[in-house]
């Protein structure tokens, strides 16, 4: 008995040694992650797919980037309100329109939320939108070609921050303005701001058949800071919601005086009933000047149209359009949970997170249940609207995301952390925190009426140690954080390109399948296509000249060019005659003051040259076409202006 | 008795024989062979169909892309619209048929093998015309304005089976309408088997009244 006993010790013994071994042999990475799983469940093999893309905001880029996940590996930046001279985005002739604006060619700008089409409250892949910042614009993407096809300005707008969110069927784009303005512009003193400034929401209607955004109806009002939106969905999906700050009306040190409200708004607007109210002539038409700028489907050249009219509604003429709901401290983000019952007001200020009722805002709103009303606009009760509040939801709570199971996700700055609540019963259940400074979160289709809950990424705006440190300038990161199961859990880092805001995640299959290879060169309609290497020729008209230059694996034709003269401007109309997925071609001519160009097959893009001095140039292909990409190249010469050289080429 | 059956198995071996004629209708909606090109940057796939009529890709831009990497080795482009045996081969496979039928009419063993001679000299003519078109495509190379120029090297793709052509391995195989085409010849052979059978056992049947 003894000995067995003693037997059991020792062999108690021999294990607890073996397991201190195993414990110091396999240390835990610094956030205690079961690395090997965390490993696995992001690791895309070579050859094979993401299960989502991840369309992340570039911020003060002024692009929008594609990502896999759960890989988090960069596919492209997709060039959207800021030149791009690698492929000639802004540069070339075809694509100058699109940065046409009230204030003329704006190269740049500050892109903060894309935001995917959506048909009955679901991402349909069709489309992704996204604001600019600065100067106030909303762009539309298409993603079966991953393009800007559209960019529409909004007047009456300064800082276009709470843009653009869609209605349930895309019926309109949402947008707020964050700066009250003088509307219409106008000179007056900062100090007339309580009587002259006014703030907007805009509301762009999408004409998909037409694929054309019109700004068709703002509606004015008071000169509030408004900072983001959420359109309702299922029973709310007539409403639109939007946040406020500077109640105050404050117009200088906001961070003190736009702070000193217990509660700013949501604002409600129902805008089924503005929309009818438009139709019914209630809407006065005021002079404005904004542009609409596309691109051609079948020229695939950029055109502007200067638009010089906007309808605008006053809260007073239409009665039960639009309500304030108070909300606490300053909200940033608000977000409708997928059932369209609750609107969580995120009061960056806050220690409490409040969740709305949709069905307590109508009932509030029959009773007359009114605080006050402001410039025809009627207050709602706080506690008549209110659903319940999260207790401790972190500090500086920005932006809330939901999967499919129940859960709300907010993301708290100033903790940076994740705080997972229900959204029923407004308990938390469990909190993660994110490495730094988390701002906005991505659930795939977490603003959505159906959410692929299986992922959330934290967008975060500070890294200091995490990464290898490239100077002063750091980069900004996503972490992946697996929400499958009831604890979240960290998965992966990964950097991401200028400064992501919000961002959008839809399952590949909605997208990829449909993804086009090639411009079909026979539909090419660019007047300045060719179609063959036969038509490749120089022309010369006045001080003019046009190249249609052509490009096969592994030549131009013409590559022999003659007769131009210093003082001429040249256009290079390059027509890639590829039919074949993925063989881009480049352009590059020695000292132009421009950009190259990237060519996609089928198409034809334009590069204008004003070459300085007499000498022959080289010209050569950018893009790695071929294993005799090299020997893709030729010469033009430039004589002096008044000279007698004739323009010649040669063809094939 | 013998009356009976004999009509009997005259009769379903004509039915054969007749499916088999309408068969090769076919071939006019089908591609008779394909030609596919497996390259590790082509994971999408690249190849062309031969149809009765025309050559064409599988997928639509096949042809111009074959075309486009053929120019690297000298070989010339292929344009359906300047191959001879294309324009021609639509009346001949037409005339197979109407002879086809006729042979169903009129019924008779004599006119049945010699429409089955016909056909076996029709196919052999054909196969030996494609062999010497890919020996033409494979062989006579612009060596002037080749870009890759490897010493001996043809090109010519196989008439069946694969063969590796510098980074690209050619597969060349009948498509649909070529094994409908063999469908209907074994059809036809088969009626005659067993025309032949019957009359083995009933001597003096199956021939001309």
């Amino acid at each position: 008995m003894k000995f067995l006993k003693n037997q059991k010790v020792l062999l108690s013994i021999v294990i607890f040694i073996g397991l201190s071994i195993l414990m110091v042999a396999c240390p835990a990475t610094k956030e205690g992650i079961g690395t090997d799983d965390a490993a696995v469940k992001t690791y895309v093999p070579p050859g094979e797919h993401d299960e989502f893309y991840a369309f992340m905001s570039g911020g003060f880029s002024g692009q929008l980037t594609v990502y896999g996940l759960p890989s988090g590996r960069k596919f492209r930046t997709v060039p959207v309100f800021s030149v791009h001279p690698e492929n000639g985005w802004g540069f070339s002739e075809e694509t100058k329109a699109m940065f046409n604006t009230s204030y003329g060619f704006v190269p740049w700008d500050d892109a903060h939320h894309p935001e995917l089409s959506m048909t009955e409250g679901v991402p349909d892949g069709r489309y992704i939108f996204i604001n600019a910042n600065n100067t106030p614009r909303v762009a539309r993407i298409d993603l079966s070609q991953f393009e800007t096809v559209e960019i529409l300005e909004i007047p009456n707008s300064a800082g276009n921050h709470g843009s653009p969110f869609v209605t349930e069927n895309t019926e309109y784009i949402i947008a707020s303005t964050r700066f009250s303005v003088p509307i219409p512009e106008a000179d007056v003193p900062i100090s007339s701001y309580k009587e002259n400034f006014k703030g907007t929401l805009s509301f762009i209607k999408l004409d998909a058949e037409a694929e054309e955004m019109s700004l068709d109806f703002q509606i004015l009002v008071p000169g509030y800071n408004y900072d983001l939106a959420h359109a309702g969905k299922g029973p709310s999906r007539d409403w639109a919601f939007f946040t406020t700050y500077n109640t105050e009306e404050a117009t200088t040190l906001l961070e003190v005086n736009a702070s000193r409200n217990d509660k700013d708004f949501v604002a409600a607007v129902n805008w089924a009933k503005a929309a009818e109210a438009v139709r019914a002539g209630k809407a006065k038409e005021m002079p404005a000047k904004y542009f609409r700028n596309y691109m051609d489907h079948d020229t695939r050249i950029a055109h502007s149209e200067e638009k010089k009219t906007v309808r605008v509604l006053n809260p007073a003429d239409v009665p039960g359009m639009i309500y304030f709901l108070p909300t606490p401290k300053s909200p940033h983000g608000v977000d409708v949970d997928p059932t369209g019952e609750y609107i969580v007001g995120n009061g960056k200020l806050a220690t409490v997170l409040p969740v709305h009722s949709f069905s307590k805002m109508l009932k509030a709103i029959e009773n007359e249940a009114f605080e006050t009303v402001i410039n025809g606009i009627p207050v709602l009760k706080y506690d008549e609207v209110l659903a319940g509040e999260v207790q401790d939801p972190g500090l500086g709570p920005l932006h809330t995301e939901f999967d499919n199971k129940g859960f709300a996700y907010t993301s708290a700055f100033i903790t940076s952390e994740i705080v997972k609540w229900n959204v029923a019963t407004r308990e938390v259940v469990d909190r993660i925190p994110t490495y730094y400074s988390i701002g906005h979160l991505m659930i795939p289709g977490g603003d959505s009426k159906q959410p692929w809950g299986k992922y959330v990424v934290a967008l975060n705006k500070i890294t200091k140690d995490r990464y290898l440190p490239t100077g002063p300038e750091l980069c900004q990161a996503g972490q992946l954080i697996d929400i499958s199961g009831d604890k979240m859990k960290l998965l992966l880092d990964f950097p991401l390109d200028g400064e992501p805001h919000y961002a959008q995640g839809i399952p590949a299959s909605l997208i990829k399948d449909k993804s086009v290879r090639i411009f079909e060169l026979e539909k090419n309609n660019h007047p300045h296509a060719i179609k063959s290497e036969k038509q490749a020729r120089v022309e010369r008209d006045g001080n003019d000249v046009h190249i249609y230059l052509s490009s096969i694996r592994s030549h131009f034709t013409p590559d022999n060019i003659e007769g131009i003269k210093v003082g001429d401007t040249v256009y290079w109309h390059l027509t890639n005659l590829e039919q074949d997925w993925d063989v881009p071609h480049g352009f590059a001519v020695k000292g132009a003051n421009n950009a190259e160009l990237l060519v996609m097959p089928g198409e034809t893009r334009t590069l204008k040259w004003q070459p300085q001095r007499p000498d022959v140039y080289p010209f050569y292909c950018t893009d790695f076409c071929s294993a005799l990409h090299q020997e893709m190249q030729g010469y033009v010469r430039v004589s002096p202006a008044g000279s007698d050289v004739p323009i010649t080429f040669n063809g094939r | 008795m013998t009356t009976s059956k004999k009509s009997t198995t005259g009769k379903t071996s004509r039915w054969i024989m007749l499916a088999g004629v309408l068969l090769m209708g076919l071939v006019y909606v089908l591609p008779l062979w394909k030609i596919t090109l497996e390259a590790p940057q082509y994971p999408e796939g690249l190849g062309m169909y031969i149809r009765i009529n025309t050559v064409e890709g599988v997928e639509a831009n096949n042809l111009n892309q074959i075309n486009n990497l053929n120019h690297y080795i000298g070989m010339k482009p292929i344009h359906p619209d300047t191959i001879p045996e294309l324009r021609i081969m639509p009346w001949v496979v037409l005339g197979l048929i109407i002879l086809g039928l006729l042979v169903v009419w009129r019924w008779k063993r004599s006119l049945l093998t010699a429409w089955l001679s016909l056909f076996t000299l029709v196919a052999i003519v054909g196969l030996v015309d494609f062999y010497k078109w890919e020996y033409d495509y494979g062989h006579n190379l612009d060596m002037e304005n080749a870009i890759i120029k490897v010493p001996d090297m043809n090109y010519q793709p196989p008439l069946l089976g694969s063969r590796q052509l510098l980074n690209f391995k050619a597969h060349s195989y009948p498509a649909a309408g070529g094994w409908v085409i063999f469908f209907s010849f074994g059809l036809a052979v088969a009626a005659l088997v067993m025309e032949m059978k019957h009359e083995k056992s009933e001597p003096g049947s199956g021939k001309d009244e």
